[in-house]
């Protein structure tokens, strides 16, 4: 009775089988539609632009825990330099600096959230190197110069690389960090002891209660850490830099249109400094008798935006919203910064003996 | 399938139109399901190489050969970040494995000890046992290693302040340093005594037990192996010429003592709050196999005048096993999968080294897929031994 009870079951599957081929070229390419759609994917030009305009929202990966870049105000909201170029972005192209969303990521997620597109923009003070071009995304334009440097206790008596043998240093994993330190001790053949945490809060941690005598990390951050420490005073940032650590937003590969947007935005507010536009006056400066002036905010001719979708007033909403290069930076890190105060060095413009330095609007 | 009686399908099928037919209808059911989740698989996979394909990713394991460039802390086996991504992953599946291992022993002992001490009587012990339990229990695990490391580890005396011990051993915020023997050139014999003596004394040890158990004889089955395992390697220190053994005492330099063994603040902060943490748990398990023994074998036990060590030891514990090994197989396997929280507290386990490797090498999919097969072997394979071992001992009851 059991083998002739298998008998409709085998006629059933060939049956089933028939029919599935059959309908098997249409099912998953139905499917495919149906589901690519909340998943963003973009391989094209203009997917992460029209998913911008569509959500109403720049989705930005940045970060809550860095004083001056990207923290938390006393209100609990996510300020800092970093998240001031996201919100140019937002005003720019969707006319509401405040149409931004931040997801709070660590260091070692900063690829994997742009090579799957999870965010439309990074900006959270993210090296530019070569392998990280090649493999996250497309990098912007370099809004901070920054360098590695060493912090110390006081009272150690370090000065120099020599006196760090057989030190413990305190660093951020999945960072550039990591690296320039591992090559800086090689390069001297110095041992030393890496103690490496995910989160940067762990290694700051750990470096003041003592479990190292170094911690190492771009000498902003480290300006930014030590404001924070019970005793500022007993620790010193070492005058050595041992990298270059071009810090620069960046944006998911395959979509050049949105690249060039991010990109423009991010020289119009170098572009605004460098015109003497500001916050305060840049309803005026609309009628300034200077060509350049008036194409970059938008008055006369069309220094582009069309062919990239974009209306004419988008960097003028963009330097209104943050105010120029100069000012955001004073913000946060100038003699009066709320932060805490940093010389701009290599931030000042390239007229003033700096690298800041944007292609002309025309 | 139910059955309804010796019905030939012929004449079945004039009753029952098939359409109506409930095992025909199972039977469609199942297929379809079974096209269903197989074309959902492949059409994930197709999708995924699809995706990768667009965004040009390169899906080859060739950076693998590549150097790793990045430091890794406590790194165990010799690593200098000039060797590649593969061996840095190694030194990961190895510190990962060392904390595992280790963590496994110590979570067992522990969570014996916790779970009879919950069924003792002594009203003070009870307590304390079921105080910790619950402690633990309801506690994230997460939260108890930044208590563990942070508020204890961290916060122990800086290096030039540390606590002597005797030893010397010293204790500081950087870690645990103790005096350490280390092989001397001309320690071989030693080595060759010390591993004959312990597969003697096993022999030993398993032959004469096995002959009391069949014969009843007394047969000093533990004072014999144990003489072995102590006069085979005395025999041995002295064949070797005197002094095989050389104490390696840590000395402070500079920043950090060097010389001796040690044991870092993070790893030390991992494994015990992976071994309290788990340990709970094994607590609890111990307790409801034990609990799961009737009280007559107990009571039976004791009035053919057995000790209560014995009734322990070779009444009930025999067969609470059969009721403790699978759950306790389970977690095993949370013990060794929750060492992957090691990175947050400064441990690189093979977490953390392949979330480094993903960040500088920039190949997510494979370091995840790598991550992924290395944890799966691992406990498939501490599963398949435990229930082997398990299947032994059910066999037993027959």
């Amino acid at each position: 009775m059991r083998q002739k009870a298998l008998l409709p079951l085998v006629v059933l599957t060939i049956f089933a089988l028939l029919v599935t081929a059959c309908g098997g070229a249409a099912t998953p390419t139905e499917e495919v539609e149906e589901v690519e759609e909340p998943m963003p994917a973009p391989s094209g030009s203009g997917e992460i632009f029209n998913r911008v305009i569509e959500r109403g929202k720049v989705v930005c990966g940045g970060r809550t825990d860095l004083l001056g870049f990207g923290y938390l105000d006393e209100a609990g909201r996510n300020i800092g330099f970093d998240i001031d170029l996201c919100r140019a972005v937002a005003a720019a192209v969707l006319g509401d600096a405040e149409a931004i969303e931040v997801f709070a990521i660590t260091a070692a997620d900063r690829g994997p959230v742009l090579q799957t597109a999870e965010v439309d923009m990074l900006s959270r003070n993210v090296t530019w190197t070569s392998s990280r071009d090649a493999q996250w995304g497309n990098f912007t334009v370099i809004m901070f110069y920054d360098g590695q440097g060493y912090m110390v206790r006081r009272e150690s008596g370090i000065e120099t690389q020599e006196d760090m043998d057989g030190a413990s240093v305190c660093v951020t994993s999945g960072t550039t960090t990591e690296k320039n330190l591992a090559d800086d001790f090689r390069n001297h053949g110095l041992e030393f002891e890496a103690v490496i945490f995910e989160d940067t809060a762990s290694v700051y941690n750990a470096y003041e209660e003592g479990r190292c005598d170094v911690t190492t990390s771009d000498k902003s951050q480290l300006a930014a850490v030590r404001e924070g420490f019970e005793n500022p005073d007993d620790h010193a940032i070492l005058g050595i830099t041992i990298s270059k650590e071009p810090l620069t937003p960046a944006v998911p590969h395959g979509d050049d249109q949105w690249f060039d947007i991010v990109k423009i935005v991010m020289y119009a507010l170098i572009n605004a400094e460098e015109m003497g536009i500001t916050m305060a006056n840049i309803d005026e400066m609309k009628e300034s008798g200077d060509v350049g002036v008036r194409r970059l905010l938008g008055e006369e001719g069309d220094w582009g935006y069309t062919d990239l979708g974009l209306d004419s007033e988008a960097l003028y909403r963009a330097i209104k919203a943050v105010g120029n290069y100069g000012e955001i930076y004073d913000r946060y890190m100038g003699p009066l910064g709320i932060a805490f105060t940093l010389p701009r060095d290599l931030n000042n413009l390239w007229s003033n003996r700096g690298l800041i330095y944007a292609p002309p609007v025309k | 399938m139910t059955s309804k009686g010796p019905l030939s399908i012929f004449t079945r099928r004039r009753e029952i139109p098939l359409w109506r037919d409930e095992r025909v209808l199972q039977a469609i059911a199942q297929v379809i399901s079974a096209f269903v989740v197989i074309g959902f698989i492949i059409w994930i996979i197709i999708n995924f190489f699809e995706a990768a394909r667009g965004r040009g990713l390169n899906l080859g394991f060739g950076f693998l050969q590549e150097p790793a460039e990045f430091p890794i802390s406590d790194p165990i086996l010799p690593f200098d970040p000039s060797r590649s991504f593969g061996y840095a992953f190694l030194v990961g599946v190895v510190k990962t494995l060392l904390v595992a291992g280790i963590g496994v022993v110590l979570a067992t002992v522990l969570g014996i000890i916790v779970g009879l001490a919950r069924l003792s009587t002594n009203w003070l012990l009870n307590k304390i046992a079921l105080a910790y339990i619950e402690i633990h229990r309801n506690i994230p695990l997460l939260v108890l290693l930044f208590l563990w490391y942070f508020p204890v580890f961290n916060s122990l005396p800086p290096v030039k302040d540390s606590i002597v011990w005797p030893g010397p051993t010293y204790l500081s915020e950087r870690g645990l340093y103790l005096t350490w023997p280390r092989l001397e050139p001309g320690s071989g014999i030693l080595v060759i005594s010390i591993i004959f003596a312990i597969v003697l004394a096993l022999i030993a040890f398993i032959l004469l037990r096995r002959r009391r158990v069949a014969t009843g004889q007394q047969t000093y089955h533990v004072v014999i192996s144990l003489a072995i395992l102590l006069i085979l390697p005395t025999a041995g220190w002295f064949l070797s010429g005197g002094s095989p053994i050389r104490m390696d005492t840590p000395v402070l330099e500079g920043f950090n003592f060097t010389g001796g063994m040690r044991l870092t603040p993070e790893f030390a902060a991992l494994l015990v709050g992976l071994v309290t943490y788990t340990a709970a748990f094994i607590a609890e398990v111990v307790r409801a196999g034990i609990q799961s023994v009737h009280v007559g074998q107990v009571e039976a036990a004791k009035s053919v005048g057995l000790s209560s060590f014995q009734v322990t030891s070779l009444v009930i514990f025999p067969q609470a096993l059969r009721v403790i090994i699978p759950p306790l197989i389970s977690q095993y396997l949370n013990l060794t999968k929750n060492s992957s929280l090691a990175l947050l507290i400064g441990y690189q386990d093979l977490f953390g080294v392949a979330k480094i490797a993903i960040n500088q090498a920039g190949r997510a999919v494979q370091v995840f897929f790598m991550v992924m097969a290395t944890y799966l072997t691992m406990s498939l394979i501490t599963s398949l031994v435990l229930n082997i071992y398990n299947r032994r001992i059910q066999l037993v009851e027959r």
